[in-house]
């Protein structure tokens, strides 16, 4: 392998902070949704590239059922966005005011 | 040391990751959402997954990113360029994530993992396919039942009839 282990994981590592970036700043409940498939992103590139250099087949695993748990996460939430949207006709988080405790 | 192919896919993918939280219209940032997602499919090639790659490439880019575009599309227009942020939170979001970076990857950095090579050669993605219908077939059978509990859930979920607030209040 050319590139090495550590690369990949601070490329992930790269995406993880900005995804938290993204979670602790946007108000836009779509840009949110953005940031944490970034992070799961990120996860998934640590799973394979530590899978790759073990070299074992489970972290690739693992990573196919993380991304189909992903895929279903995504189409929750973007369903509860729209929900939201027709209640309050906005996507601001900081006008959902009925989730506040 | 790393080849031109990682550099560029990694310049391609975090600035992508960038730009999508930046830039100021929402159809253009879940593009640029779907131009990191690729580049993570480039690692997984670069990783010697190409199994992961194209799963990546077929439920990310090509449903994920194509979903949350047609929900973009669903929202009000002045919505979609609005952006309204606090200056001082998104100050304290960039300290934050320059906090987050610099110490995990001071940690990696000084780790033992700088000296982790390997000349093995890569998993055959038959295996994969192999334990997915052996030891992970009971994992792979509950997979299917969240995923289609999931799609029922968003189906009712967006299906819902409309609640104006003054109703709510009610």
């Amino acid at each position: 392998m050319t590139n090495a282990l550590i690369d990949f994981v601070l490329v992930s590592v790269a995406l993880l902070a900005i995804g938290i970036y993204g979670l602790s700043v946007k108000r836009n409940a779509i840009r949110m949704l953005f940031a944490v498939e970034m992070i799961v992103n990120s996860a998934n590139l640590n799973l394979v590239a530590f899978a790759r250099f073990i070299p074992n087949s489970q972290g690739q695993t693992l990573a196919l059922f993380s991304i189909a748990i992903a895929a279903a996460e995504v189409a929750v939430g973007l369903a509860l966005v729209i929900v939201a949207y027709r209640m309050y006709k906005n996507i601001d988080i900081a006008d959902f005011r009925s989730l506040k405790g | 040391m790393v080849d031109s192919i990682f550099l560029a896919l990694s310049v391609l993918t975090i600035g992508c990751a960038i730009a999508s939280l930046e830039i100021r219209s929402l159809i253009y940032g879940s593009i640029a959402l779907m131009l990191t997602l690729s580049g993570i499919a480039g690692f997984f090639l670069l990783l010697d997954a190409p199994f992961v790659a194209m799963f990546q490439l077929s439920v990310y880019v090509g449903s994920i990113a194509v979903l949350i575009l047609f929900t973009v599309m669903l929202v009000r227009r002045e919505l979609i360029f609005n952006k309204i942020e606090d200056t001082r939170r998104r100050y304290a979001g960039i300290g934050l994530m320059i906090i987050v970076m610099l110490g995990i990857g001071t940690i990696i950095i000084g780790s033992g993992l700088k000296s982790m090579d390997t000349n093995a050669p890569s998993v055959d993605y038959k295996k994969i396919g192999e334990d997915f219908l052996t030891y992970y077939s009971p994992a792979l059978i509950v997979m299917a039942l969240i995923l289609t509990s999931s799609v029922i859930g968003a189906l009712t979920l967006a299906k819902r009839e409309d609640v104006t607030s003054d109703q709510r209040a009610n």
